[in-house]
């Protein structure tokens, strides 16, 4: 067993689903998430998911029965079937492809963590409070 | 063996801390022990490219999914709701929403107004000093003049109302009903060495600027410097009783899992409404064999962990997103009950901002809004930073079935049985549920929203741990007294939420918090007598 911790059906189906779940995209400039790089960062970051993720890498064996034909059809009825296992391997693909740089850039944003730069925030208008001031008092007195 | 120490102080989180700070001017010798270890502000996810991912992991609300060594498990499979908290010095203040309602006057008299559950032992009036000094030490941000509110005075000026504040604040004008920008402790100004917010994100894993007031950074500063001391990574076991009935100290592993004890003349209980049934159960003996503290059989009963349905829609541009806290307003148009509407007490609405480019496509993957395959990007683009969500924070009213037991299976990493949860929802708060979904869609729908869907328990959301040893004048109806003394063991006091009679509509911590100081300033009025 790799370092990853999956074995090489197993790394290769994860790669599979992974291109299935989110193909690349010519029209919005983005890679799949079998991309090499996303992917590298999936499988090093499966740490606590681990086992989950082995799990429903057991079930698309299993309906894929081992080969490649019929993948997307595997994929399909693996991820519309869902359950613990399979909503952990989309959340750590999900977490894992939507902090790549190129597809944060495709989504107008700065790939970066929030600190130290932070956000700005516009103050808005809040002369829209005036008709809530104007109300009279809401709460009830309590003996 | 340690040296007795007159205040043992077991959990240092919300009601620890306050509880700490305000004993420390009794120059006693004060112990606090904690579980969990200090988190530095360079342990925050919002500091590296894995923030979001964090929020599932190490930083997760749920003790369960998180596993920090620190953590204990609670066997949560019989309820729909799950358990939030955290283990660390700060407690469940280092991943709360910083959301800071009060609660209302009424909320102190359910019985006498609406006929049902019980009145509290206190009212707000006795309270409202206490919430005072407690926003002083947190350090609040707002608005004064809110009409559905008893005065009070922020010290800071409000979250700026950004995109989404303002797409809600003319949906609510449309439609008249009550809203106001809502109290926080995320400091929008410097406010006592505490650095201004500067819009990180949501600030439920943590605030790497220290922007949010968290008891780390807020109280235990002063009560370390008072003199207060704190031992981190230390698990109580038991609390220990005397021939006489008293309690004696308590059992506790330290880190290497070496078993200690700790003598004190008082132990005052810090541990959440979950943590403290648990322990109290855990500290069985001849003297109180169905636990410490339960002649009343009702410690660990009464469980409330507020329901919280989620309505989340998407508009047809850019807002906020997870570019500002997750606070924004508050709207108690519906919080003081109106038999016409089906049901007993109310909720508030809180509307929160949306949320980061990870969590939207986890949360809206697993609610089937975003497909996988060739669909996914041109559909994600409709979703990502356009989300307006608003929580629907329902009263949960006591009832006895729902309970923390021990589980007989389920062990900590020391070997201490592990809580078990028991919980369903009441009919009446189902219907005050339906009736909150059904304003928040219309709400979001005047303010431009498509795509609206509800989310009737969220898990882990919020994990509100409340009424498991409630306060009252009757023994056999109460844990504790009108002060947090035990009835049965008068040296143990309890100042966490497990006091709490009913649950009101609000997020909690402010109340604990300030339940906290009343109690520390009933002990220290009363020290000549406290036993008595």
């Amino acid at each position: 067993m790799p370092e990853t911790g999956l074995s090489p059906s197993e790394t290769r189906d994860l790669r599979i689903l992974a291109g299935i779940m989110i193909p690349a995209s010519e029209e919005f400039g983005v890679p799949g998430a079998d991309d090499a790089a996303i992917f590298a960062d999936i499988v090093g970051s499966l740490g606590r998911d681990h086992a989950h993720v082995r799990a429903a890498l057991g079930q698309f064996s299993a309906m894929s029965g081992g080969g490649f034909s019929g993948l997307e059809e595997a994929a399909g009825l693996l991820l519309t079937q869902g359950g613990p296992a399979v909503g952990t391997l989309g959340r750590v693909i999900l977490q894992c492809y939507y902090r790549d740089d190129r597809v944060i850039r495709s989504l107008g944003l700065e790939p970066r963590p929030p600190f130290p730069k932070g956000h700005t925030l516009e103050q808005g208008d809040w002369s829209l409070l005036d008709p809530v001031r104007a109300r009279p008092k809401m709460w009830r007195d309590a003996p | 063996m340690n040296d007795i120490v007159d205040v043992l102080i077991i959990g240092s989180g919300a009601s620890g801390a306050a509880v700490a700070y305000s004993l420390a001017e009794t120059k006693m010798r004060i112990l606090c022990l904690e579980q969990g270890d200090w988190i530095k502000q360079s342990d925050f996810p919002s500091n590296g490219r894995d923030w979001e991912a964090r929020r599932y992991g190490d930083f997760d609300t749920s003790p369960n999914k998180r596993g920090r060594l620190t953590d204990y498990p609670v066997n949560d499979d019989n309820s729909i709701m799950k358990v939030a908290n955290f283990n660390g010095v700060g407690g469940g203040t280092i991943v709360y929403t910083a959301h800071w309602p009060r609660m209302h006057p009424s909320d102190f008299r359910v019985r006498s107004l609406d006929g049902i559950a019980d009145d509290w032992p206190i009212d707000y009036r006795t309270l409202e000093p206490f919430y005072v000094e407690n926003d002083r030490m947190m350090g609040v941000s707002g608005l004064a003049g809110d009409p559905a509110f008893p005065p009070r005075y922020p010290a800071m000026p409000p979250v700026p109302l950004g995109k989404t504040g303002t797409r809600y604040a003319q949906a609510m004008n449309k439609l008249g009903w009550h809203w106001w920008p809502s109290d926080t402790t995320v400091a929008t100004t410097e406010y006592e060495g505490r650095a201004p917010c500067i819009n990180l994100g949501h600030c439920t894993p943590g605030c790497a600027q220290g922007a949010k007031a968290s008891t780390d950074i807020t109280y235990w500063p002063h009560a370390l410097r008072a003199g207060v001391e704190l031992r981190t990574r230390c698990r109580v076991k038991e609390i220990t009783t005397n021939e006489h009935g008293m309690a004696s100290g308590a059992i506790y592993y330290d880190a290497d899992g070496i078993e200690h004890f700790q003598p004190a003349e008082v132990v005052i209980m810090a541990c959440n409404g979950v943590g403290t049934p648990r322990l109290l159960l855990n500290s069985a003996s001849s003297r109180f064999p169905n636990g410490l503290a339960n002649s009343s059989g009702l410690v660990g009963k009464n469980l409330m962990l507020h329901p919280w349905p989620m309505v989340v829609g998407y508009t047809d541009e850019r807002v906020d997103g997870d570019h500002a806290p997750m606070t924004s307003l508050w709207s108690k148009e519906f919080y003081e009950t109106d038999p016409s509407r089906g049901f007993v007490r109310g909720y508030m609405l809180q509307f929160s901002r949306g949320t980061g480019v990870v969590n939207e496509a986890i949360t809206s993957a697993a609610a089937g809004r975003l497909p996988w395959g060739k669909d996914h990007h041109r559909v994600y683009r409709d979703l990502v930073y356009r989300r307006l969500m608003i929580g629907v924070a329902c009263e949960d009213l006591p009832e006895e079935h729902n309970r923390v037991t021990l589980d007989p299976v389920l062990k900590d990493s020391n070997g201490i049985p592990a809580a078990k949860i028991d919980y369903t929802i009441s009919e009446n708060t189902r219907r005050m549920m339906e009736h909150g979904i059904a304003r928040a869609e219309e709400i979001l729908t005047v303010a431009g929203a498509t795509n609206i869907s509800a989310s009737r328990t969220l898990l882990n959301y919020p994990g509100h741990l409340l009424g498991t040893a409630r306060m009252g004048t009757d023994p056999d109806r109460s844990v504790v007294n009108e002060w947090g003394r035990s009835h049965d063991v008068k040296n143990l006091f309890i100042v966490d939420g497990s006091i709490w009679v009913t649950s009101g509509g609000v997020n909690p911590t402010s109340t604990i918090q300030a339940l906290a100081l009343y109690i520390a300033d009933q002990i220290k009025q009363r020290l000549a007598t406290l036993f008595d």
